[in-house]
């Protein structure tokens, strides 16, 4: 689940996320290979285990991600061109961290306030626009987003303590 | 011509209030998805696709297919006036689109694209209704090992005609044929990769997945490039429609090759971005005054639009008839039948006329409907272009987050979702392609069961698919196309030779 882009690394070049990249990938593979070696990646009587597909799809992906590594460890591809730098590091982080915090609020606030929230947040700090204007389209979107699935579509989202208290 | 009345039964079953004003709110949605950078077709039908769970699937797929029309016209509406072109496949359509703006035809080059968009879905969709029947038909003589076979002749195409690295296409494939064994086992019913957890008991949902590579990583790409918009005022009328329509006939021939790339990249999956930049650069080749391409010239605004839509269109071809998509979009709408309880593939022509008739009969009304909107409410959508993208960003997000949650109603999906998110980024950054992924996830079960079912049968012996002539020359294919650059480069070779000699 570890990702370069989620630490808050300074500006990487595409070649050191290859190689980041290759290495989780592999890892991953071996994890997975040995998950399905355990399960049995053999031929039962009457064809292969269910550990048989997945092992050599994970043999596959492994190979194809030590391939990749030792591209970019010889340094093949593109070797010198910047991944993010800190301008667009700082962008992109701009919208993770607060997608991240709606993702955790949503567990306790429910669906609908924490967008409430996210929008109104977002369109203040990082778009700079008004308050009033912030807080009544975040608002207007809320409710619409509302109307549209809990009450037209009947597609139930998560709800916190605020719909409680309004009887949803 | 059984194929006609079985249409006319699905324009029949698509003549209700309901569908088209369904139809309508589909391509509204689609054409601000499209106008929108950072948001795309697949982007769009992924996110939407929580609003159709509860209706039946014919309003369902109607709605779907035509938010996938409206993103396919409204790609143009960008590239066109703000020379950013809101769709991969409309970067081809800016070489001349844009200067023809700024020459102050933006208008003409507007009603070029949408025309010509209209009339390369309009040749795939011909192809569908006739072709597609057939294929079906024959396709209802496979059994496992024939439907493996044509799995892995789907997935060696990609690998062997790809124009991505090839091992980046393997990583891509191969990882998504793993996401999707995660969980229970179908044919044995055991657990497998789920290390204890209850949240991978489930295994990963497709949709998921996808809403996260698209819609999250899309935002993240955005929010990275930071676009400023400056573009180009355009109100398109009636006078201009007919002056370009009058000049259509000049360009058959262009119009007619772009087409016939487009279908033919739809099926196989080459994909509109490839079709758009193939069309394009064959009506130059083809034309005697090069020197003016990318200078503002009409047909090169007509050549890359129709390939677009005819390969975008065609994708779904194979989708319909054998239950395997030709493009991102198209595996979205298979994830999509799959949740309103349809088994994709040949039998749909024979368990659910009404349904597969109506999606047809859609795509032929979609797309009237759809030329006379976009013609219609271009001012009115490159306003859009002026909502800031603060405002505009969170709320996809939103939307993301709603879609995930509501496949499975569970809060583990959106945090799925989160990661997608970041892998979608970093693969779209490092060139690891997308489609390969997205394919793979749709498809992986069914290729593992056929894979299966055909061992089983055959009792472990490989050599069943190559039993009979019929799986052994898809087999034989699947490998011809998986060791085709080996095989060009030697073919080159020995000609090379030949010539010395």
């Amino acid at each position: 689940m570890a990702d370069p882009a989620e630490e808050p690394r300074a500006v990487a070049s595409t070649r050191a996320v290859d190689i980041v990249v290759s290495l989780l990938l592999a890892a991953f593979a071996a994890l997975m290979a040995y998950d399905n070696w355990k399960s049995g990646a053999g031929w039962a009587s009457d064809g292969p285990k269910s550990g048989y597909f997945p092992f050599y799809l994970s043999l596959l992906l492994g190979g194809a991600s030590l391939f990749g590594l030792a591209r970019a460890v010889a340094g093949r591809a593109r070797a010198g061109s910047p991944f993010v730098n800190r301008d667009q590091l700082r962008r992109v982080m701009q919208v993770l961290v607060p997608t991240f915090l709606f993702c955790l609020f949503t567990q306790w606030l429910g669906l609908y306030v924490a967008s409430f929230l996210l929008i109104a947040g977002f369109m203040r700090w990082v778009g700079a626009i008004a308050w009033w204007k912030s807080l009544l389209t975040s608002f207007l979107f809320a409710a619409i987003m509302f109307a549209t699935f809990d009450v037209a579509f009947d597609v139930i989202m998560p709800k916190g303590p605020l719909e409680a208290l309004l009887g949803f | 011509m059984e194929a006609l009345g079985l249409l006319l039964h699905g324009f029949e079953v698509l003549l209700t209030f309901k569908i088209l004003s369904l139809m309508m709110v589909g391509l509204v949605l689609g054409i601000f998805v499209g106008v929108l950078p950072g948001l795309g077709g697949p982007n769009g039908v992924a996110i939407l696709l929580p609003l159709t769970f509860t209706m039946d699937p014919t309003s369902a797929i109607v709605m779907l297919s035509c938010i996938y029309w409206g993103a396919l016209f409204g790609g143009a509406i960008t590239s066109i006036l703000f020379n950013i072109p809101g769709e991969a496949w409309s970067v081809a359509t800016t070489f001349d689109g844009y200067p023809m703006a700024q020459q102050g035809k933006a208008a003409e080059a507007l009603t070029a694209a949408f025309t010509s968009s209209f009339i390369g879905s309009l040749v795939a969709v011909l192809l569908i209704t006739f072709l597609a029947p057939g294929i079906a038909s024959f396709a209802l003589r496979f059994g496992p090992p024939e439907f493996f076979a044509v799995y892995f002749l789907t997935f060696c195409s990609f690998v062997g005609l790809g124009r991505e690295e090839k091992h980046k296409t393997i990583i891509s494939m191969s990882l998504g044929l793993l996401l999707t064994a995660i969980g229970m086992d179908t044919v044995s019913g055991q657990l497998r990769m789920t290390f204890g957890s209850d949240n991978l008991l489930r295994g990963i949902n497709f949709l998921v997945a996808v809403i996260g590579l698209f819609g999250i990583s899309e935002i993240l790409l955005t929010m990275e490039e930071r676009l400023a918009l400056r573009g180009h005022a355009a109100a398109i009328s009636l006078r201009v429609v007919f002056k370009v329509w009058r000049e259509l006939p000049r360009y058959w021939a262009t119009l007619l090759r772009s087409s016939a790339i487009g279908c033919w990249l739809g099926i196989t999956p080459g994909g509109a971005i490839a079709a758009s930049f193939m069309g394009y650069n064959v009506a130059k080749r083809f034309s005697k005054d090069k020197e003016s391409f990318g200078k503002g010239r009409i047909e090169g605004v007509f050549a890359p639009e129709t390939a677009a839509h005819a390969s975008g269109t065609a994708a779904l071809l194979p989708m319909l008839a054998l239950g395997i998509p030709g493009s991102g979009t198209a595996a979205i709408l298979l994830g999509g039948l799959m949740v309103w309880g349809l088994n994709p593939g040949p039998l749909l022509f024979v368990e659910h006329k009404d349904f597969v008739w109506g999606l047809i009969a859609s795509m032929y009304l979609g797309n009237v409907v759809g030329l006379v909107m976009v013609l219609s409410t271009v001012p009115l959508f490159a306003a859009v272009l002026r909502v800031p993208f603060a405002a505009i960003a969170p709320m996809i997000v939103v939307s993301c987050a709603v879609g995930a949650y509501a496949i499975q109603n569970a809060m583990f999906d959106v945090w799925l979702m989160l990661v997608f998110g970041v892998v979608g980024y970093v693969f779209k950054k490092i060139a690891i392609p997308l489609a390969p992924f997205t394919l793979a996830l749709v498809l992986g079960n069914r290729a593992e069961d056929s894979f299966r079912l055909s061992m089983i049968g055959a009792a472990g012996d490989l050599r069943v698919f190559w039993s009979n002539s019929l799986v052994g020359s898809i087999a034989t294919l699947a490998l011809v196309l998986l060791f085709w650059p080996l095989l060009s480069a030697a073919i080159e070779r020995l000609r090379g030779a030949l010539v010395k000699a």
